[in-house]
């Protein structure tokens, strides 16, 4: 059972009901009386709110008027628990972050879990009460849910599906098809630190390292942006897998439109380029769970770095490029040595090099 | 970083190009051999800071294109069998044998696992006895004291279910080939700095003597290569062929005595093919009679594979350096990274796939059309 990087559970209480079962059976997913404890003694106190109090098949949501925004994603991350997080701040802040980026304000979460027989609960109460804080802290609830348990062998632990509403902020219109010619490219902070420690926990892998992941809700920092100059930002994105390099090729594509950037202006961590180089990765195509692009109007693009470097998720923020009419889709990286090099969209998985 | 930041430095390098600009007087064809420089070069933009009568061949450097096609289809056949862990470096895994690779091997139910040393196969195979761990070693003198290593503590820890399908190829021979070439272009070498970080460089001044080139042992940051190229020019220009060390931090003129050693216990020198190019005499190591029993073509035995190269890739004549990747008529149409023909578009270090990830050869438009079906 993999719980490599999992933090001490010596001191969870597991709640009465569920001591009989130090681990995950097939009964908590069979919709009987396990199942009912689960979500009584574990899910609803970590959880609780009106919405998901009343444990019905669906939750009844309150909505001011307005466009809503929804998005979907599964979590099959692996170690479960990494330097900086876990899968359950992963699951909560993944969804949030594709709402803040779509310029809505995120809302109401579900959470879905597909447990592997055999699991142990303090694992999961742990991921469980990671959702919970993740949620407090980002302002949105966790209203309804579910729970399958496949057999041992069948699954990886824990997978966790979210799934997120949120309401559009009036007068935000923003999508990688409005990028346009001029617009500034910010970046909030630094790349590639959510999977260089991913892959510095991964079994066979492990290198001694302090970087952490940067899993991070974005909604606050990306309505501070909003607040100040709404309308001056035409694209925004989270550079989650295939890193930066992989969602500013969609947005060129997308817009029909080139991006130069500035290879000296992105912000990399050195541990993390070391990491990089000691692997033989480029960190533009490295994860990030805590980062936002954006793509803003240039005579707004001092005022929106300004506003990121003022949050505490954006003090490393930079201005790393410009959108042009030259090369369209193409993303071009000018390097420190003054040269010119296309950066692709990579196939697949980004492979370690032999030598 | 302490090592890498001073060897990227752009001001430098723009004085390092200045200078070969000086100096060159004439149109000179120089030859990196290692992949890792290819990669270098492209990434950074070296080729475009040299004067125009200045040109790079990419050599055949790149341990996962020379890699014969035979003995990857041996590979997919080992991996596919139930009771084996085959493992593997990353870029291997996308290397295309005659009807699949090793991730098709994996979606199949195949054990295949990516490892970065073969030391953690050897674990993998301590800890797994009822199963067969094979490590597939292939590369240049870099990778072999590592893979020497790894049946040499197979041996001494009695593991009877470790082996090594080994395609070890050698740097001195493939130069001794491309020289002896009778379409031979290439004026001036650039020895690998890593590979000579383990045999030293008394390999090469027999080599500069008798077909007198100048051989420069160069390193793989920008700055390393400016100097390796700067002096190559400096010697071609005053006519003068001797080896010299630019990669003095890391590389001696005797090398790595222990790991030569190592290698030495373990290997012996053997005819290889190299792909694309055929078999070049005497240019690899395979284990030797004492580690025989850890050689994986010995243990499994594979034969009746039916191996064929695809028809369209011009690989061989792209690692030989008569044909630049994009005057292969496949390049970017019927052979991207996605779905790749030959292993020099596979490999990151491969000379196709490095032209293609950070394609400036083409005009604007070629370029806005490989982007495209790149996005597909």
């Amino acid at each position: 059972m993999p719980d490599s990087g999992a933090p001490g559970f010596s001191n969870w209480i597991c709640p009465l009901p569920l001591r009989r079962y130090p681990t995950i059976v097939m009964g908590h997913g069979g919709g009987g009386k396990l199942g009912n404890e689960l979500v009584e003694h574990l899910f609803l106190p970590a959880f609780r709110n009106p919405a998901l109090e009343n444990l019905g098949d669906a939750a009844v949501l309150e909505l001011s008027s307005g466009r809503l925004a929804m998005s979907t994603d599964s979590f099959v991350v692996q170690p479960l628990f990494f330097p900086g997080g876990s899968i359950g701040e992963l699951a909560v802040n993944g969804t949030v972050n594709d709402l803040a980026v779509s310029g809505a304000e995120p809302k109401f979460l579900s959470a879905s879990f597909i447990l592997e027989e055999g699991f142990p609960l303090p694992q999961l109460a742990a991921v469980v009460n990671a959702m919970a804080e993740a949620a407090a802290s980002a302002g949105v609830r966790i209203v309804t849910g579910d729970t399958k348990v496949v057999e041992r062998g069948h699954g990886d632990g824990c997978y966790i599906n979210t799934a997120g509403v949120g309401v559009l902020r009036a007068g935000i219109n923003v999508g990688p098809n409005r990028a346009q010619v001029g617009d500034i490219v910010l970046v909030s902070g630094t790349i590639g630190d959510h999977g260089m420690a991913i892959m510095s926990v991964r079994e066979g892998l492990e290198f001694e390292s302090q970087i952490r992941s940067d899993c991070a809700a974005l909604n606050g920092m990306i309505a501070d942006v909003l607040d100040a100059v709404g309308p001056a930002v035409h694209t925004m994105r989270d550079p989650t897998r295939g890193g930066l390099a992989s969602t500013l090729n969609e947005i060129a594509t997308a817009a029909n439109l080139g991006i130069q950037i500035d290879e000296a202006n992105v912000p990399v961590r050195s541990e993390v380029q070391s990491a990089c180089e000691l692997l033989g990765l480029d960190p533009v195509y490295v994860a990030n769970e805590g980062k936002a692009v954006l793509f803003v109007a240039p005579e707004a693009a001092d005022r929106a770095l300004e506003i990121l470097r003022a949050h505490p998720l954006g003090r490393e923020a930079a201005r790393i490029g410009a959108v042009t009419a030259e090369h369209p889709r193409m993303l071009v990286a000018r390097t420190a040595m003054g040269a010119n090099r296309v950066i692709a969209t990579q196939i697949g998985e980004q492979l370690p090099r032999i030598c | 970083m302490k090592y890498l930041n001073e060897f990227r430095n752009g001001e430098i390098a723009q004085r390092m190009a200045r200078e070969i600009w000086q100096v060159a007087t004439r149109r000179w064809k120089i030859m990196e051999i290692c992949g890792g420089q290819t990669h270098s070069i492209i990434r950074n933009g070296i080729d475009q800071m040299l004067p125009p009568g200045i040109e790079m061949i990419h050599g055949p450097g790149c341990p996962v294109c020379v890699t014969p096609l035979a003995l990857i289809d041996k590979a997919l056949a080992i991996a596919a069998q139930p009771s084996v862990i085959f493992c593997s470096f990353g870029d291997m895994l996308r290397v295309p044998g005659t009807d699949a690779d090793l991730f098709q091997i994996k979606s199949r139910g195949g054990d295949v696992r990516v490892v970065y040393s073969p030391l953690d196969a050897v674990e993998l195979a301590a800890k797994n006895p009822e199963k067969q761990v094979v490590f597939f070693g292939v590369g240049f003198e870099t990778t072999a004291p590592a893979n020497a290593m790894s049946v040499h503590l197979a041996k001494r820890r009695g593991l009877k279910n470790f082996s090594l399908l080994v395609s070890h190829v050698l740097v001195p021979p493939a130069i001794e080939a491309i020289m002896s070439s009778p379409d031979n272009h290439v004026q001036a070498f650039l020895a690998a700095g890593h590979v000579c970080s383990v045999m030293g460089y008394w390999e090469y001044p027999p080599l500069a003597d008798r077909f007198e080139i100048p051989i420069v042992v160069t390193g793989f940051e920008p700055l390393d290569l400016l100097d390796g190229i700067r002096r190559a020019v400096i010697q071609l220009e005053k006519g003068e062929h001797h080896v010299e060390n630019a990669y003095e931090r890391i590389v001696t003129y005797a090398g790595n005595l222990e790991a030569q050693r190592l290698l030495a216990e373990v290997f012996e020198v053997t005819d290889r093919s190299w792909r694309g190019i055929g078999v070049i005499p005497k240019s690899g190591w395979r284990l030797n009679d004492k580690y025989r029993v850890f050689d994986a073509e010995e243990r499994f035995q594979i034969s009746d594979i039916h191996t064929e190269e695809s028809p369209l890739c011009k690989s061989g004549d792209v690692l030989r350096g008569a044909l630049k990747p994009a005057e292969c008529p496949a390049f970017g149409a019927e052979c991207t990274p996605r779905h790749p023909l030959g292993a020099t578009m596979v490999s990151s270090e491969g000379a196709c796939a490095a032209y293609f990830n950070y394609g400036r050869f083409l005009s604007a438009d070629e370029l806005a059309s490989a982007g495209v079906a790149h996005a597909r």
